[in-house]
């Protein structure tokens, strides 16, 4: 059987005035595209503050497997304050994410760890680029990038094509589908975008108000999407 | 114009202020502080006024005062749409405070203008080595924290996801904030201090890309700004800080201008 590496176990969570979701469990196997799906309030951001732990469930838990120091998750939120005039190029900003007590220059190994990046996420022609001036897939895919920069084994996607061009689109989830598959990276992608989720991801958990469901992808059929949307 | 024992002491006060002010805007300008440093400054003048009403050195009343000023405001600045008017309200009774300690300490006018605008000719050689130790401290914790207030400043949100300690980064920043401001205001005085602290930093950043290659390119704005500054004003007699403001304010539309050309 293979490993799991993120465990929901009974997990409840509901604002003071509201519920969002409750009893919901979930194993993640370590190695599979998953793709959070359902309409925009249902959770599914709330859900990923749980497992990033800047929110704590009302009850049940989040359990990493083996141990939570085990699991490095690397989290591309959906919005960032990048505008015209960012000065930062793209190789910059992803180097950011070598933080520590370190000089303040990058050393030859941090400037190679950044340069492979660059070029596994096909961004090495326009590394020089101030981000600012960036297109919305180049800008995705620096975010990707720099969540990648540390090594994760789990990779939370949150809503990271909804502003992009069909093209953009199939390009981000396409880079990302081959590294979960040569990397053996988990993928959790949040997305409302249900073609979409069926075209990259392994499984599915649809959100609903106060009910979820969870399976393979290929179970996800026009049917059941329509049933659940009538729940 | 360096056989002048107070030229010497300008210029080497005047290269520590530009090489502080520099590295310091650039995180001033990332992190959107522009208006805080300005107030900060206002406060800086609250202290130095206070500092002469107790009979200390006017340096002391300000680092006092934008210290724990600074600290304070951090906490203030958590939810920035609180932040600018509670900003608005400690700027106003900084300048009232400062207008009452001076009055208070019968000090005349002469005192209240080489706080508020700066001054060449009152800078001795115990404030220059004043000024030398609190530099090399904001340098050297600059360099300590480089890496993660680069993260903090440049991309909040990454910082935040990846677990950085943001708020305490913050704190540490402000407070070397504060430091800078009040050794920076001994030449260009607390009104204009804001100008080598957010302008050289906000041209560097139409030209160069990177967070070192910024830092670089605006303390050579802020020397050019605090040497050429210094010089015309020995020549002219004019104000220093009139001839840095004007300077500065040259680079800052020069990079607007080339940024535009360019774009």
């Amino acid at each position: 059987m293979a490993d799991t590496i993120l465990k929901l176990n009974d997990l409840s969570f509901s604002f003071p005035d509201k519920p969002v979701f409750s009893h919901l469990n979930y194993n993640l196997t370590t190695g599979t595209f998953l793709s959070i799906v359902g309409e925009n309030g249902v959770g599914k951001t709330t859900l990923m503050r749980m497992v990033l732990q800047e929110l704590k469930p009302t009850s049940g838990s989040v359990e990493f497997l083996p141990n939570r120091q085990a699991v490095n998750v690397g989290y591309v939120p959906q919005f960032r304050n990048i505008d015209m005039e960012y000065p930062l190029s793209i190789e910059d900003f992803v180097s950011l994410n070598q933080a520590g007590f370190k000089l303040p220059w990058r050393s030859r190994e941090e400037k190679r760890r950044v340069r492979q990046i660059l070029a596994e996420t096909g961004l090495v022609d326009v590394c020089k680029r101030p981000l600012g001036e960036a297109s919305g897939g180049e800008k995705q895919k620096a975010y990707l990038a720099q969540a990648l920069l540390d090594e994760p084994n789990l990779l939370i996607l949150d809503e990271s094509t909804a502003s992009l061009d069909p093209i953009a689109k199939n390009e981000l989830l396409t880079l990302v589908k081959q590294i979960n598959q040569e990397q053996k990276l988990t993928v959790i992608f949040i997305t409302h975008d249900i073609p979409l989720a069926r075209q990259y991801a392994d499984s599915y958990l649809f959100l609903k108000p106060n009910h979820y469901e969870s399976g393979l992808i290929t179970d996800l059929t026009d049917e059941k999407v329509g049933k659940m949307n009538n729940v | 114009m360096f056989s002048y024992p107070f030229m010497q002491n300008a210029y080497m006060a005047g290269t520590l202020i530009a090489i502080i002010s520099g590295i310091m805007g650039v995180f001033v300008i990332a992190r959107n502080m522009s208006f805080l440093t300005h107030t900060l400054s206002e406060i800086g003048f609250a202290g130095a006024a206070f500092g002469i009403f107790m009979g200390w050195q006017a340096l002391n009343g300000m680092l006092l005062f934008t210290t724990i000023s600074s600290i304070g405001v951090g906490e203030l600045g958590a939810k920035s749409s609180r932040r600018e008017n509670s900003i608005t309200a400690i700027s106003a009774l900084a300048i009232g405070l400062g207008i009452l300690f001076l009055s208070l300490a019968n000090s005349n006018a002469s005192y209240a203008t080489g706080i508020l605008f700066g001054s060449v000719i009152g800078i001795s050689r115990q404030n220059v080595i004043q000024m030398s130790l609190l530099s090399a401290g904001v340098l050297i914790c600059l360099l300590v924290i480089y890496r993660f207030l680069k993260f903090d400043s440049f991309d909040p949100i990454g910082a935040r996801v990846e677990g950085l300690w943001t708020r305490t980064l913050s704190v540490i920043f402000l407070v070397l904030l504060a430091f800078s401001v009040s050794v920076a205001a001994q030449i260009v005085g607390s009104l204009l201090i804001f100008i080598l602290l957010t302008l050289p930093a906000a041209a560097a950043k139409y030209f160069v890309h990177s967070v070192g290659a910024m830092a670089g390119l605006a303390v050579v704005f802020a020397l050019l700004g605090v040497w050429l500054g210094l010089y015309l004003s020995y020549v002219t007699n004019w104000p220093v800080s009139f001839f840095i403001s004007v300077i500065e304010v040259i680079c800052y539309f020069s990079a607007l201008m080339y940024n535009r050309v360019r774009s």
